[in-house]
């Protein structure tokens, strides 16, 4: 059975790739999708005491604190989770894999010296990290993608350093080698396609990862700044109003839980539909 | 033996030197100017100066990086930008609050990951396993902020079972820790089921399965010891997890830890504190990695020092 049928069969890979294919969806067709302006402050928007409105028939999900449509702008966010998500954790993976794969292949001092930085790097707490580089650097959303994915490629390039030096020990290199092929032949031709499955399922389940970091910085306040709605900022501006308006906080924080969880069991998934080792297991 | 700890202490104090070297580069790269920073807006250009000579920021780099280390060494990290304290002062007076937490962290995410992962397997390919699983998936997936005001919302705003937030007695310590224990609860519940598949699959269950032994005494006094303590003797990795946890657990539930001082100096862009505080929690992520290296072996005589 090809690895796509295997990924099929369970339903909760099918669940998490409708949740992704869903939010993808909303992200691109956002300007369609979403019933109002995301930035507009509408004046029916605010009852008479000037609180937010709990959900009725023209705000589907009620209003924020300055009387915007909050379906709208939880739409509108899924475009900022995952373009963050995706870029962030594609330079992360990319990072991750090229020292990887360097350090598994070249060993030597190299190698030892890039292993010992990902040592160091593991030392600190990844959101703690990523706060010192996000208070010194004044985030913007790419700032922010960025700072993610200095903090995030340590992990994809440990797994990847260690299946690389497993590969590299095997006798097809060494036949490789004494055929005469270059490294970049090696790496190239006989080393990264066997990784390419290893690199699919940390890059899925690494933007769960990347997801929940962008929400929590911005929930912090220093993550993606308002008003460009982020599902972590629309909590950190209504928190305040979390006992009368819970709306505002439960909706986009199920919108986060949603989205990390469709990434995490898709990458679950794809981890076992890829993993020859359970071919053919029930 | 104490080859293996000199070799494991010596390797924490290298990799303490690169995390100072870390956080000494990553104050160069604050683009505000320290001196002007500490001397106000309104100093003279002579004032600026003379606290740059005072600092010694005219000074080489690697002189600078050997001032810095002899600070850190006698416990300076620097003064606050905000609150004119030393940054080292304001973290010793947080740190009993934010070990407090974490002591009542670990204590629920064993609780709840060890539970449900021990019932997991036990109930293999049952209801109950699937549902832990499905619930192992969520606690790894939901935002802690969001865990924590759900968590407020249900059972202090409605129920009114515990206290809004603060500090003081146990009851205010129930919810912030369950909040910072249910993302280590999802992942310790799939590492135990899994951990007790593997021991429930060994030979000795078999023989004392065949000696007549009952299933809830293969579990509890066979099995359990083998799959869960060299799980417990981990639990000094968690430290990062926790660090990351409590600013947002502690910003939430106003409780004053190291994480709430974290949380006000992002608020006013208070970068010493900042910085002290990462390097802190460095600190206590390498002691965590040390503990957890020595602790395996004792739990699993099998793992032999090296």
């Amino acid at each position: 059975m090809t690895a796509i049928g295997l990924l099929l069969r369970r339903k909760s890979s099918v669940f998490g790739l409708v949740v992704v294919a869903t939010m993808v969806a909303a992200a691109l067709f956002a300007p369609w999708l979403a019933p109002l302006p995301p930035n507009e402050q509408f004046f029916e928007g605010l009852s008479l005491e000037g609180a937010p409105l709990p959900p009725n028939g023209q705000f589907w999900l009620g209003t924020d604190q300055l009387g915007r449509d909050l379906l709208s702008r939880l739409i509108y966010g899924a475009r900022t989770s995952l373009l963050v998500g995706v870029v962030a954790n594609g330079v992360a993976v990319l990072l991750g894999t090229l020292l990887g794969v360097i350090a598994g292949y070249a060993r030597g001092r190299l190698g030892a010296a890039i292993m010992r930085f990902t040592d160091l790097m593991m030392a600190f707490p990844a959101l703690l990290l990523a706060i010192a580089l996000a208070a010194i650097f004044q985030p913007s959303l790419w700032i922010v993608a960025m700072v993610i994915a200095m903090v995030n490629w340590v992990q994809i390039a440990r797994v990847i350093y260690t299946e690389t030096t497993a590969l590299a020990e095997r006798d097809y290199i060494e036949a490789c080698r004494a055929l005469g092929a270059h490294w970049p032949r090696i790496l190239l031709r006989h080393i990264l396609p066997h990784l390419v499955p290893t690199v699919l399922v940390y890059a899925t389940l690494g933007i769960a990862t990347t997801v929940l970091l962008e929400a929590t910085l911005s929930f912090l306040g220093i993550g993606v700044r308002p008003p460009e709605p982020s599902w972590g900022n629309i909590i950190y501006e209504n928190q305040t109003y979390f006992a009368t308006a819970p709306w505002l906080v439960f909706c986009p924080g199920a919108a986060i839980l949603l989205l990390a969880l469709g990434f995490n069991l898709l990458g679950d998934g794809m981890r076992d539909a890829l993993d020859p080792t359970q071919r053919g297991r029930g | 033996m104490a080859g293996f700890l000199a070799r494991r202490v010596g390797g924490a104090l290298l990799i303490l030197l690169g995390v100072t070297a870390i956080t000494f580069a990553l104050l160069f790269l604050v683009p505000a100017d320290p001196a002007r920073q500490i001397a106000g807006r309104s100093a003279s250009a002579a004032t600026v100066e003379s606290i740059r000579q005072q600092l010694g920021l005219n000074l080489p780099l690697w002189e600078q990086y050997g001032r810095y280390l002899l600070r850190l060494a006698g416990g300076d990290m620097g003064r606050s930008y905000i609150q004119r304290t030393e940054v080292a002062s304001l973290i010793w007076s947080r740190l009993p609050a934010t070990l407090l937490l974490m002591l009542g962290a670990i204590v629920c995410e064993l609780l709840i990951g060890l539970t449900a992962g021990v019932v997991a397997a036990v109930r293999r390919g049952r209801a109950v396993d699937n549902a832990v699983m499905v619930a192992s998936f969520i606690g790894v997936s939901a935002p802690q902020f969001v865990v924590g005001i759900l968590l407020l919302y249900v059972f202090a705003v409605q129920l009114g079972w515990f206290p809004i937030g603060g500090y003081g007695t146990f009851s205010h310590l129930v919810l912030p820790a369950l909040t910072l224990g249910i993302l280590g609860g999802g992942w310790y519940s799939r590492m135990a089921r899994s951990s007790m598949v593997d021991v429930l699959r060994q030979d000795y269950i078999r023989t004392a399965r065949a000696k007549g032994a009952g299933p809830g005494r293969i579990v509890m006094v066979h099995a359990l010891r083998n799959a869960v303590l060299p799980l417990i003797a981990m639990i000094g990795l968690d430290i990062g997890l926790f660090m990351s946890g409590a600013v947002v657990v502690e910003s939430v539930f106003g409780w004053p830890g190291i994480g709430q001082l974290t949380w006000q100096a992002i608020q006013q862009v208070d970068i010493p504190v900042i910085m002290g505080v990462t390097l802190t929690a460095a600190v206590f992520i390498v002691l965590g990695n040390l503990l957890a290296d020595l602790m395996a072996p004792f739990v699993d005589p099998r793992i032999r020092l090296r």
